[in-house]
């Protein structure tokens, strides 16, 4: 029974996971350009999840100072992914630009068909 | 000014050498003046450092650590001492001999050739004074190099190739066995410095001193132990006057030296025939020395004839090496010093017939003898040092080493000896011996080829009609009777030469 | 002066100069502007060194705020190296850019590719200076970004792949990193690299959390150094990218991942945790020698030099995780000197090839046949980068191959030596193949009048192949500083 205990109480730990892998099999698996970002997306989001997940104090509230609230969550964590949110968007940003580049340059955005042109170059 | 001094000069002389003639490119004339000019100053600076060694000093000059505890450190001792004056003497010689070989045959690329020539006899030298492991595996690594435009001077299909096979196997044994055994020697012995009586004793288990033999004999790929050798033959599209000074003195010399060094200083004679783990190597040097001497008679091209016979003749010197007694030892030294003198006559010959009749294959040179006599004189001489008769240096050293076979109880090692004299007879004297026993009428009949093949474009660039073979050009007669000569006074002098080696297994 | 602030300027210069290199819309001003920001960088950097040689560690708090809770800058024998490289290498290409974007079409655009060049530099530099743990991250997400858009300026249309895949392959890596770090800090409760150190005994080395956090870093820090087998998106980044990124990036980003890599299993987890506890040597090990053998082999396959150069460098990579797989103060001094020789062969040999496509228009073996004689000067920079690539004595490849070898000796295991100059062999075959294509063929039809390379690009390519030469004799400084570090990541695990 503790080991069932173990494994529901872990339950943010396997929601983060399951979108990490979800994302990587994303990227790994889809020839789309951009089903790439979004896999990847998807896998940087479990990992903000996985951070904010492991700062809820329980007991506490939301990490703004309040009178009468002596528990609060850990505000840190937030605050670095929020950090790692931007960073995120700024690379999906990125990524997107290069597709639109790689639209203009190949004609398509699909893997296979990209490759198959740069073969017979 | 001391003899530090001195020793320094002579590695940086030909490397100012180098620069100034890179700067007289345009001026043929003045590069030619430039190039005898530092050949014999450099010459005249190792003659000063002669002096401290024959009084039993080790002159040093200590520069700088490149790495804790190695220093790029010299430290002349009477082996390397011959070394560099045969090095440097040599060049002077072959200076004026590639001025007459290279402007006969109107070669390209002159200013490279004279530079890379100056870098090589610079790191030749720097192999001779080294005073560690270190320093020598520098030299001998830009030695590597420099000679490799040398040697792939023509820049078609066929140096490319012997380029490829040059610096293939040199590279290859240098920092595949070479580098490891001198790693191996630093983490054991923790140092490299050359030292009477070898710094591995008790350091290394008796095992592994085969092992550390055969890394370090292999590794010298210079010495052209067979089956390595090949870089040797195929270092022959080289123009004659590389194929003389680096492949009869310096390249190869630089090899056997090094194998010289590392037998005495590094593992020490009396460690070595302690332990007995030499025993194979004398097997290897013996099989190179009669194999390659078989080889040679086979070949019908002059130049692959006489590389051959430079492989079987370095075996000597390994040979002598392995048998490391002291007799064998003093042999193999002097032994550099007379084949130096014996082969490189040779080689200037096959070049100056090269030059006067482009005849390269011996089956061709019937008769040529009665028109260059002094060239074919001359290969006599060689061809005689190099067999081991007297009046010539040559004897010398083989009764040396031979004495040295006996000491060390190999008494088939003398056998070996005498029947590659036979071999170098039956490959050396019927060169001679064609060009004054050939019918007369031969020319008659190659006149008539020359004008049945109508017009061919000249190399030479010379007016002269085909049908007259004259004597070469003065600049290659005269640096080969040079040469000859040396030859003659090694064999009046060779107590000089012993007394003067002699301290090195003392 | 405001030396006490050394640390954070080494950073902030390049940091503001970038956005005002996009300010300044002309293509000269923002070329001057880079230029004196990597130099006051890197000046910054010596001065740095010269302290951190006297005092052992710089600490200084980012705004003030006391560590472990502010963000510190910390400095020692390691990262004050590192610093000296990617400085170093950014001020050397930096003058070189000018002229060699000429042709690569980005002359509307310079002013862009300098600010993203100070934006990586910036970021290289603070991952190399931090002290704090996701700040590390931050400042490895600002160099990849840069260098995402560095990569995409190629003219080639698979520049742009190039660097899509270089981002996702990075990005995971770096998610990697923020998941260790985060793990970390769920079992430490700080931020800070040495306090983590610190607290984590505490943790218990046992702890699955700490197990865990130390595998997403190495596998994470692994993609961003291109480990064999992770090293797919390094050829086509490096073959593809504009000509003074390649040189840029090849010499400092995966040094700076390596760095990475070394600091979190040495100074943060430690050596017993690393190695004893977990067995990390031999995998290290094993890919090690695999990234030695099989990317140079690839590489002698390959008809565009660029190519061979970048299968090269994974190779060489390989070299200085063999290094690390050896845990000791030799195998660490081999393998951080390895950072710096290699940034210096890289960097030249890449340069030489940045003047090569100037003047031909291509880097493809069978177009640089016969160029010997007309770019002499390119050539004779080519070969003597070559020879350091090799390992020949008086270079600084040769100090390296010395050191790696000798480490491998005093562990006793002389098959690895072996195989260490077995594989320094493959190395002659690629680099002579380019050797014998410009000096031994003839030039094709249309490239007989091609002139030598411009001063701008030759300088900055001979001062680099000048620099092989003299770290390969005078060895006291590189492996001085090398030594110092090593053995401080040693004593600190």
């Amino acid at each position: 029974m503790g080991d069932w205990d173990f494994i529901v109480g872990h339950y943010n730990y396997w929601i983060a996971i399951f979108l990490a892998m979800a994302g990587l099999y994303i990227v790994i698996a889809r020839g789309n350009l951009i089903k790439k970002l979004v896999g990847l997306n998807v896998f940087q989001s479990s990992v903000f999840i996985l951070y904010i997940s492991f700062a809820k104090v329980e007991g506490g509230t939301a990490p703004i100072l309040a009178k009468g609230v002596d528990a609060y969550s850990n505000p840190l964590p937030h605050v670095l992914i929020l950090t790692a949110i931007v960073v995120g968007v700024a690379t999906t940003a990125l990524g997107l630009a290069l597709v639109v580049r790689i639209r203009n340059d190949y004609g398509t955005i699909e893997e296979d068909d990209i490759h198959s042109q740069d073969e017979s170059m | 000014m001391d003899v530090q001094d001195y020793i320094a000069l002579a590695m940086l002389l030909p490397l100012i050498g180098t620069v100034m003639i890179w700067m007289s490119g345009p001026r043929p004339n003045q590069r030619e003046v430039v190039t005898v000019v530092t050949a014999i100053l450099t010459f005249l600076c190792v003659l000063q450092v002669l002096p401290p060694v024959l009084a039993g000093e080790n002159p040093t000059l200590i520069i700088t650590e490149i790495l804790p505890g190695l220093p790029l450190a010299f430290v002349v001792e009477p082996l390397g001492m011959m070394f560099a004056l045969i090095a440097s003497f040599l060049w002077i010689v072959t200076s004026f001999y590639a001025i007459g070989y290279m402007r006969g045959h109107n070669e390209p690329n002159q200013t490279r050739f004279y530079m890379c020539f100056a870098i090589a006899i610079s790191s030749a030298i720097a192999v001779a004074f080294s005073g560690n492991m270190f320093t020598l595996f520098i030299a001998y690594e830009v030695l590597t190099l420099s000679t490799y435009p040398l040697v792939t001077h023509n820049q078609d299909e066929e140096a490319k190739r012997a380029g490829r096979t040059y610096l293939g196997i040199l590279l290859t044994t240098s920092i595949g066995l070479l580098l490891v055994a001198i790693l191996w020697t630093w983490f054991a012995a923790g140092t490299l410095d050359f030292t009477k009586g070898g710094i591995l004793k008790g350091k290394i288990d008796d095992g592994l001193v085969i092992v550390m033999l055969f890394l370090y004999m292999y590794g010298i790929g210079k010495a052209a132990l067979m089956p390595i050798h090949r870089w040797l033959p195929a270092a022959m599209v080289a123009p004659t006057p590389v194929s003389a000074l680096l492949h009869a003195v310096a390249v190869v010399k630089a090899g056997v030296f090094t194998v010289l060094k590392v037998i005495i200083y590094i593992f020490g004679a009396d460690f070595l025939t302690e332990t007995g783990a030499s025993v194979w190597l004398m097997y290897v040097a013996g099989a190179t020395v009669l194999l390659a001497s078989l080889v040679a008679l086979t070949k019908d091209n002059l130049k692959a004839r006489l590389a051959y016979s430079t492989v079987s003749q370095l075996s000597y010197v390994v040979l002598a090496g392995a048998l490391a007694t002291s007799f064998s030892l003093v042999g193999g030294a002097m032994h550099i010093a007379m084949h130096a003198f014996g082969k490189i006559t040779l080689f200037f010959c096959a070049g100056a017939i090269m030059v006067a009749s482009h005849k390269t294959e011996i089956s061709q040179m019937r008769g040529l003898g009665w028109r260059m006599p002094f060239t074919f004189a001359a290969f006599l001489l060689g061809a005689l040092s190099v067999i081991g008769l007297p009046p010539l240096g040559g004897s010398w050293s083989k009764w040396y080493i031979a004495l040295g076979a006996a000491d060390a109880e190999q008494l088939v090692f003398i056998a070996v000896l005498m029947i590659s004299s036979l071999l170098n007879v039956a490959y050396l004297i019927p060169v001679f011996a064609r060009g004054f026993f050939g019918p007369r009428e031969e020319e008659a009949a190659q006149m008539a080829d020359a004008h049945h093949h109508g017009q061919e474009p000249e190399p030479s660039g010379h007016a002269e009609p085909k049908s007259r073979i004259a004597e070469a050009p003065l600049f290659c007669v005269i640096p080969l009777w040079i040469t000859a000569l040396g030859c003659v006074a090694l064999f009046l002098y060779a107590d000089r030469l012993y007394a003067m080696l002699e301290p090195i297994v003392k | 002066m405001t030396f006490e602030h050394l640390p954070a300027l080494v950073i902030v210069i390049p940091l503001i100069c970038a956005p005002l290199c996009v300010l300044l819309r002309r293509k000269d001003w923002a070329f001057v502007v880079a230029v004196l920001a990597t130099w006051a960088s890197f000046a910054c950097s010596i001065l740095l060194t010269i302290q951190v040689m006297e005092f052992e560690t710089i600490s200084y708090a980012m705004g003030g705020w006391a560590p472990p809770y502010g963000i510190e800058i910390r400095l020692d024998a390691l990262n004050v190296y590192i610093l000296l490289i990617v400085s170093g290498i950014g001020s050397v290409v930096a003058p070189y850019a000018r002229n060699s974007l000429l042709l690569e079409h980005i002359e509307e655009g310079a002013h862009i590719f300098f600010s993203a060049y100070l934006l990586c530099l910036c970021g290289l530099m603070g991952v190399t200076v931090t002290g704090d743990a996701f700040n590390l991250f931050v400042f490895l997400e600002i160099s990849s970004l840069s260098s995402y858009v560095l990569i995409a300026l190629g003219s080639d249309r698979r520049a742009l792949t190039a660097s899509y895949q270089y981002l996702v392959m990075g990005t995971i890596g770096a998610t990697f990193i923020v998941i260790a770090v985060g793990l970390l800090y769920q079992a430490t409760g700080s931020l800070n690299m040495a306090d983590i150190a610190n607290r984590l005994p505490e943790a218990g080395y046992t702890n699955r959390t700490v197990i865990a956090a130390f595998a997403f870093l190495v596998i994470g820090a692994g993609l961003k150094i291109a480990i064999f087998p992770l090293h797919q998106w390094l050829p086509n980044a490096y073959t593809y990218a504009p000509n003074v990124v390649s040189a840029f990036l090849a010499a400092t980003a995966t040094k700076v991942s390596v760095y990475i890599l070394l600091r979190f299993v040495f100074s943060v987890f430690g050596v017993e945790f690393s190695f004893e506890t977990l067995p990390t040597a031999l995998p290290f090990l094993v890919l090690a020698v695999l990234a030695m053998f099989l990317p140079s082999i690839v590489a002698c396959f390959q008809k565009n030099v660029k190519r061979v150069l970048a299968y090269s460098s994974v190779a060489q990579i390989g070299y200085m995780i063999l290094g690390l797989g050896f845990v000791s103060v030799a195998g660490l001094t081999a393998s951080i000197l390895h950072l710096f020789n290699h940034a210096l062969m890289k960097g030249a040999l890449f340069l030489v090839l940045g003047a090569v496509f100037y003047r031909i228009g291509s880097c493809h073996i069978d177009r640089m046949a016969g160029l010997a004689k007309r770019m002499p000067w390119t050539m004779a920079a080519f070969a003597g980068g070559g020879l350091s690539l090799i390992g020949v004595p008086t270079t600084a490849g040769f100090v390296s191959k010395w050191y790696l070898i000798l480490a491998a000796l005093e562990k006793g295991w002389w098959y690895v030596a072996v195989l260490i100059v077995v594989s320094s062999l493959i190395a002659v075959v690629y680099v002579f193949r380019v050797i014998e294509a410009a000096y031994f063929r003839d030039a094709p039809e249309d490239l007989r009048d091609v002139a030598e390379a411009p001063i701008s690009l030759l300088v900055p390519a001979w001062i680099l192949v000048f620099a092989n030469f003299y770290f390969g004799v005078e060895t006291s400084v590189s492996v001085g500083i090398a030594e110092r570090a090593a053995q401080a990541l040693m004593g600190a695990g």
